[in-house]
Order: C-alpha cells, then sequence, then structure tokens
C-alpha cells in the first residue's frame, strides 16, 4: 500500500505541474487531462501500444509524447516476404498519423539520446528535454557488433547487411538476391539464442529459397545457426525444407560465427572451417537497445532489461517501465511483435492504474501467436498463453495450453495475413 | 448427446456460475485479460478484415464456441491451443466484456 499512496501523491504533484504547463502552453494539446505525462520512446510493436492504450484507459486524462525518429512504422513480423519478392515495403509500411489524430498521442520525430533518471527527463538528439513522471521505453535491440571485429572496419556494414531491422536494409538485402547470379550461394549466420524473433532466421530460409527455386534454381541457401538446433518450430521448418526446398537450402548447426571478412565474403567460426558465399547476411549477438543500455537498464548479463512484470517497470529505475525485444524474458516467452504488443498494454493499465492511486491488475494474462511463412502462401505457427505466477514473481505458460501448427497450410497464411492487419490496427490505428 | 449440445449446455451452466461470480471480477482486470485478444480480433473486438469480430457478438454464443474449441469438439488452427490457456471463467468473463462493446 506505501507504493500506492507514494503513487498518489506524486500523482497530485505531477497534476499540478501538468496543469501549470498547460496554462504557459496556452492548453493548445488535443485532450491532455490532468493525469500526468507519459513519454514513450520507440514506436515499434511495444511502444506504439502502450502509447495508443494508455490514451483510450486513461479516458485521455494522460499526456504522452511518442518518441521516434521514423517517420512511418515499419513491420518486422512480413518482412521476410519483401525479401523473398512476393510482398512490397509498402505492405508493411503504416503511418503513424492516426495515433496523434484518434487518440491524442503527441509524436515527436526524433531519436532520444539520453535519459536523466534523477531529473525524470528524455533528452533528444535534436536538443530539446522532455519531463516524465512516468518513462515507457520500447527500445528494441540493438547489435553487439564487438563480437565480429571485421564488421568494424570501413564500409563492412554497408556490405553485409542484417536486415533485422526492417527497413532500409530490408530493401538492400532483396537487390543483393536479385543481383546475385545463379549458382550463387546465400548464407544467413544465426547467434546463440536469446535473439529477436526466434524463428525468423528459419523462415528468412524459406524465402530465399522461395524465391531461388523460381527465379535462380542453381542457388543455394545456407543456413549456419551457432546452436544446437533450430530454436524455434523445428520439426515444421525442417519437413519445409526437405519437402519444398531439397538441394537448395542446407542446414548447418554449432556453426557460431565469430568473424567477418566483407571484402572476400568469408565468414569464420569458433570451430568450423571458414565459409564463402556470395550474399552474407549476418545477425550479430543482441542486446537491449542503445537507450536502455547507456541508462545503466540491462542489468541481465549487461544485454537485457529486467522488470516487473505487474507493471513493466524496470527493477534497476523507479518510474521506467520497458518493453518488448529489451527484455531479459519470462521462461517460454519469446521475443516476438506479439509479446511487444501485450507488454504494451499490460505497461498502459499499470501506469493508468499507478498514476490514479490503484493498484495495478495483479493477475496478467496474456497469449502470444507467432506465424512463419514457410513460402509465399503456406504458413506454420507456434502459440502460448503466459500468466502471471505470485510465488515465482515472473509470468509462467499455462499447463497444456499452446502449441504449434500440425502442418503448413494456406489457410494459416491467410490467418496469417489477418493477424498482421489486425495486430497493426491495434497497435497504431 | 452430441458434443456440441453437451458444450452449449456446459456453456449455460457457466454463464449462470459467472454471472453470480461477476460481482467479484474487477472490470478493469477483465479489460486487460480481453485486450489480449485484440493482436488477431481488433481493440475492443472490432476486428479487421480476415479475423471474426468480437464486439456486441453475444456472450452465451462466444463462450459455447470457446468452450468447444477449449473441449476440442470444434476444428480450429489455433483457438483450441490458446483457450486452454484459460479458466473457463476467466472465458466468460471476456467473453461478457466483448458482448458490452460497441460492434
Amino acid at each position: 500500500m506505501n507504493h500506492v499512496q507514494f503513487n498518489r501523491r506524486r500523482f497530485i504533484q505531477a497534476s499540478s505541474a501538468a496543469s501549470v504547463l498547460g496554462l504557459a502552453a496556452g492548453c493548445a494539446s488535443t485532450g491532455a487531462g490532468s493525469g500526468g505525462k507519459v513519454v514513450v520512446v520507440g514506436g515499434g510493436y511495444g511502444g506504439a501500444t502502450a502509447a495508443k492504450y494508455l490514451r483510450l484507459w486513461s479516458e485521455g486524462r494522460i499526456e504522452v509524447t511518442l518518441v521516434e525518429p521514423n517517420e512511418a512504422f515499419i513491420s518486422c513480423p512480413i518482412s521476410n516476404l519483401v525479401i523473398g519478392g512476393s510482398r512490397q515495403m509498402a505492405d508493411i509500411t503504416t503511418s503513424y498519423d492516426n495515433l496523434a489524430k484518434r487518440h491524442g498521442v503527441k509524436i515527436v520525430r526524433d531519436r532520444a539520446a539520453a535519459i536523466d533518471l534523477d531529473k525524470r527527463q528524455v533528452r533528444l538528439a535534436g536538443g530539446a528535454t522532455l519531463p516524465y513522471d512516468r518513462l515507457v521505453l520500447s527500445p528494441g535491440v540493438d547489435f553487439m557488433w564487438d563480437a565480429l571485429p571485421g564488421l568494424g572496419k570501413p564500409g563492412a556494414r554497408d556490405k553485409v547487411l542484417h536486415a533485422w531491422k526492417a527497413g532500409p536494409q530490408t530493401v538492400a538485402l532483396r537487390r543483393q538476391l536479385e543481383a546475385m547470379p545463379d549458382g550463387g550461394v546465400y548464407a544467413i549466420t544465426i547467434p546463440l539464442a536469446p535473439y529477436r524473433c526466434p524463428p525468423g532466421p528459419y523462415e528468412r530460409a524459406c524465402q530465399v529459397a522461395h524465391y531461388f527455386s523460381k527465379a535462380k534454381p542453381k542457388s543455394k541457401v545456407l543456413v549456419l545457426d551457432a546452436n544446437d538446433d533450430v530454436t524455434s518450430k523445428g520439426p515444421l521448418f525442417k519437413k519445409a525444407w526437405a519437402d519444398r526446398y531439397k538441394g537448395i537450402i542446407e542446414y548447418r548447426p554449432k556453426h557460431n560465427t565469430v568473424d567477418v571478412d566483407a571484402a572476400t565474403g568469408t565468414l569464420k567460426f569458433d570451430f568450423n572451417d571458414d565459409v564463402k558465399a556470395q550474399v552474407l547476411n549476418v545477425l550479430p549477438p543482441m542486446r537491449a537497445g542503445d537507450i536502455a543500455h547507456n541508462a545503466g537498464l540491462t542489468t541481465a548479463n549487461k544485454r537485457w532489461c529486467e522488470v516487473d512484470w505487474l507493471t513493466m517497470e524496470s527493477k534497476a529505475a523507479k518510474n521506467v517501465h520497458v518493453l518488448g525485444d529489451a527484455l531479459q524474458i519470462a521462461p517460454a516467452m519469446p521475443k516476438s511483435g506479439h509479446m511487444a504488443n501485450q507488454h504494451g498494454k499490460v505497461a498502459a493499465a499499470a501506469i493508468v492504474a499507478l498514476l490514479a492511486g490503484r493498484e495495478p491488475n495483479p493477475l496478467p494474462l496474456y497469449n502470444n501467436t507467432c506465424y512463419s511463412f514457410v513460402s509465399d502462401t503456406d504458413v506454420v505457427h507456434v502459440a502460448s498463453v503466459h500468466r502471471y505466477d505470485a510465488a515465482q514473481k515472473t509470468m509462467v505458460t499455462v499447463p497444456g495450453s499452446g502449441g504449434v501448427s500440425t502442418a503448413a497450410s494456406e489457410l494459416e497464411g491467410q490467418y496469417a495475413m489477418a493477424w498482421a492487419r489486425n495486430i497493426w490496427a491495434d497497435s497504431l490505428a | 448427446m452430441k458434443p456440441s449440445s453437451t458444450a452449449g449446455l456446459a456453456a449455460a451452466a457457466l454463464l449462470a456460475a459467472a454471472s453470480a461470480a461477476q460481482a467479484q471480477t474487477d472490470p478493469l482486470q477483465v479489460r486487460s485479460w480481453a485486450a489480449a485478444c485484440a493482436n488477431c480480433h481488433g481493440t475492443n473486438g472490432q476486428a479487421q478484415a480476415g479475423n471474426q469480430p468480437l464486439a456486441g457478438a453475444s456472450q452465451s454464443e462466444m463462450l459455447k464456441k470457446l468452450m468447444e474449441f477449449k473441449s476440442g469438439a470444434r476444428p480450429a488452427t489455433i483457438m483450441h491451443q490458446l483457450s486452454k490457456g484459460y479458466t473457463d471463467e476467466q472465458l466468460a468473463a471476456i467473453a461478457g466484456w466483448f458482448a458490452a462493446q460497441k460492434k
């Protein structure tokens, strides 16, 4: 109860501060109430959802500012189909306009440069500072480039792409595949788990192989995985590779990439022989995004952010809530866009409750569904349900729930696209 | 008796029990649980094309379907796996919340 009383007191301070600012600014903002100020950093699945639901569930009383450097939202889910050539960038791009127009979220197109935890301010790259009562960080992942020294050479990262943040690299990787002569090799390297989107690399292998099977039948896909085996939907992917892409996809587990020579197109491993390929697609080891890392929030292994699962509040910093791929995950919880959207709603509900002096929901309960395309039409899924366990103070999967597809199907392909339309609208419209 | 009518009876009994229990359920908690369905079924159950809208649908019909998914009586690609993650009472409360939303 102390926690709640503390928050109620601060809430009163915050609301008087907000109304003073509102007067000074001539009350120009849309629907800004007296319920406090929340700054959301990062407009991906987690941050966009948190911003929208904070406005919805506070009935406009909380002033919400979303800081996002990109002009529009570009979805990582479905982006492998752009690389495979069956979808275009426009198909995976959604405007941020509805968050502003329909929900009154203030959108600041800038990059968050630093957080002052004591002053409760976010400093933007453009120089401005944004004060907050509560901060939501949805920073995604950044790459641990030190693990791959050769990619520190000038120009190396322009030639060897990750395309693991949907955007310009998605298009650039597609161009590299189009430019590759038939008979060439595309190699994708996978870091040790955990990394963003466990099944994503295997789906990408399917998409590139699908393209090769139609356009460049003498070409090969090499999957070089640091893990002991396929980390998600293993039997379903292996069946797709055997049935659909025999002779095109070769899977090699226990291949931990330790360096890359971009000039010669060579991959180096800790125990295996070097591999050369015409198109290298290297997924470096990942950690929480720089903004969270630099603020000292990556308390798990210096890579991931630990949170209280009832509120998504950081264990390292008060009044800061962290979402999505940046988290030290709970058991069997994937780093997925779907999960980040769920985190955004948990954080939004908790912040609305805390700023109004109420206890947050003691039993968060949500699900994950993840679809992977094994061709341009056929899809497999994995699903799970996660609930809070008060004794263990973490999220656990509900016994007997969840599972995977029995086989790839076109019907699930239709549901996968319906999922995409719905989650894009749920997060952004 | 057909499996579907068994599920129907079970759903009706559950609804009666659920409405008695509903007074004790925090509506904001149910709203949060229901929001976890929005990823596929749309914000407040107002779905985009391709998935079933839930806003304003009949609570008893939604609950009957959910119980059939959970028992395996109704074929599904994914809902048979997800519905097993929720208690019967949670499903009844979530169905009730969607029934009360504007179509």
